[in-house]
């Protein structure tokens, strides 16, 4: 038995470490660096039936204890994706998992639609959480009602289980949850970024273009921890978390909490080995723990 | 091939206003090939910094598995580096990104080398190689004024060296683009690294001519996968500053 395997719908992982949507491109960059099929899975980064070009530089700022983003959800779109990108993926062993944005529910259905056709895609990620495109994305991710309708639509298309991805920049995530729960949604992934916003300390404007960027790193780990600890308890579909992942201490943490799987962000642009790094750490800190298997420290600090 | 390796430091010091060079050893000094390449630096393991910044190469050394960064102190990243003493380490990821193609230059040929400020310091690996192969260099080296000038003598060891200041507090006053339409100096290549504004610049000045331009962006992974550093292409595309970049053919880049 392999003590880091876990079960989510759809899929069974070699271990529950991945990297988040938007910080690993299609996974070809950093498998210059390490053999990708070391990962539990991959998150692709969004894609859209069209191409995005994304917003304008600069797209990034430095925080206390993380960073700002406005990339825009810039990707080369369905067909590219699913002609160059999901089949270069091919070649390891690794589920991905396809992150999936657009701007009406009939790009998100078609998206879904193709996509899940893909032979290496094993789940969707829905994106009703980007916040930093004008149209499209957290409008999805902040109304219960619209939320429920869109997953439904996108279940009805899929070939694969849908995971949605929540937004935290809502009054009540669990609401949000319990709605896509209603809507069909297989899993939740959570969270996405903070709105946030830097200035320019010379001329007092903001630093990202944008005006306001998605707050990352470990300085939100607390409120993702928080809400995947509501989460859990409000809901009867698993989770994946992610929010400030960078140890294997947080990794415990959010397993804890109640998620099943944990997906790594930021960290990735600190140190490009952190994936395969926290997986390698793992066994040791479940003996240090004494625990025999991931599975079972799920959801502890409810028990 | 890209790689990690924390590096020891062996030599820093100040050489201009707020201007520090620091070199570092290592074995990932032995992926260092191409001129106007930059590592992604990791200076502190903290909350704040904690991203890497990427900083260009200005020299390499490969038998003593050396190279030289000259860069700028003031940022919360820049400021920790320059505080680093001799046998410190520093987290250091690359060689990364695309450099200068010294082969697009023949040996025999002239190369113009146009620097504005902390884009000078690529240049100067640039140039070594260049005359190397026996390609003549000039270099045109644009400074705000004397007090942020560096390297000029170790250019001036290379080739013809023109100092430009915008306040004419140390060699010609102007803009480097100033000096280049006084002096309308002949050369078959040139190579430039520095501000937008004078990349621009400098692009305009010469039409028709071959050229390469190393950009400047603000930078996430450093690799290519955040889409962070992406600017706009004249075919309607777009590339990534970081790992298409940052040195791009004359003409590719929408200025």
């Amino acid at each position: 038995m392999n003590r880091l395997e876990i079960a989510l719908p759809g899929v069974t992982l070699k271990n529950p470490i991945m990297p988040a949507s938007g910080c690993f491109g299609f996974g070809q960059e950093y498998a210059q660096l390490y053999d990708l099929s070391k990962l539990g899975a991959i998150m692709i980064k969004a894609t859209t039936a069209e191409q995005r070009r994304g917003n304008p530089t600069p797209r990034v700022a430095e925080t206390a204890a993380g960073m700002l983003n406005a990339i825009g959800l810039q990707n080369p779109g369905l067909e590219h994706v699913l002609a160059h990108e999901l089949p270069w993926l091919e070649k390891y062993d690794v589920p991905i998992i396809a992150n999936v944005a657009g701007s009406e529910t009939e790009d998100y259905v078609q998206v879904a639609r193709e996509i899940s056709k893909a032979p290496n895609v094993y789940a969707l990620e829905l994106n009703i959480s980007c916040p930093n495109v004008k149209c499209g994305g957290i409008q999805f991710g902040t109304d219960p009602d619209v939320a429920e309708a869109l997953v439904r639509a996108v279940k009805e298309a899929a070939g694969v289980p849908v995971y949605v991805k929540l937004s935290p920049n809502v009054t009540s995530i669990v609401d949000m949850a319990k709605a896509v729960e209603r809507g069909g949604a297989d899993a939740i992934t959570m969270i996405n970024t903070l709105v946030g916003m830097r200035l320019d300390q010379r001329t007092g404007k903001p630093v990202i273009a944008n005006g306001t960027g998605g707050l990352s790193g470990p300085g939100i780990k607390p409120v993702a921890i928080r809400m995947v600890y509501e989460v859990y308890k409000a809901v009867n579909i698993p989770i994946i978390g992610m929010g400030g992942v960078s140890t294997v201490e947080d990794v415990i943490d959010f397993l804890s909490a109640g998620a099943s799987a944990v997906a790594v962000g930021t960290a990735n642009f600190v140190e490009p080995f952190i994936c395969p790094n926290l997986i390698d750490a793992l066994p040791q800190k479940l003996d240090e723990l004494g625990v025999e298997n991931v599975q079972d420290l799920i959801g502890r600090s409810h028990r | 091939m890209i790689q990690q390796e924390k590096m020891k430091v062996v030599r820093q010091q100040q050489v201009a206003d707020s201007i520090f060079e620091i070199t570092l050893e290592g074995q990932l000094t032995d992926q260092m090939q191409e001129p106007g390449q930059f590592v992604h630096l990791r200076v502190a393991d903290s909350y704040e910094p904690s991203l890497r910044r990427p900083i260009s190469i200005a020299n390499i050394d490969h038998d003593n598995k050396q190279f030289t960064m000259l860069y700028r102190a003031g940022g919360r990243g820049t400021d920790v580096l320059s505080k680093k003493q001799v046998g410190d380490v520093v987290d250091v990821l690359g060689p990364l990104g695309h450099g200068f193609p010294v082969e697009e230059t023949q040996p025999g040929e002239t190369a113009l080398l146009v620097g504005g400020g902390i884009g000078v310091p690529p240049l100067y690996e640039l140039s070594k190689r260049l005359n190397e192969r026996g390609v003549k260099t000039i270099h045109v080296l644009g400074f705000r004024g004397a007090k942020d000038v560096f390297y000029e003598e170790e250019f001036n060891q290379l080739g013809e060296t023109y100092i430009v200041t915008e306040d004419g507090s140390s060699g010609h006053q102007g803009f480097v683009t100033t000096l280049i339409n006084e002096k309308n100096p002949a050369f078959d290549t040139f190579y430039t690294c520095g501000p937008t504004p004078m990349l621009r610049a400098v692009d305009q000045a010469f039409p028709g001519k071959k050229g390469f331009l190393s950009f400047e962006e603000r930078m996430g992974c450093g690799i290519g996968a955040c889409y962070a550093c992406v600017c706009d292409t004249t075919d309607g595309g777009y590339k990534k500053v970081c790992s298409d970049g940052p040195v791009f053919a004359k003409g590719v880049v929408a200025l």
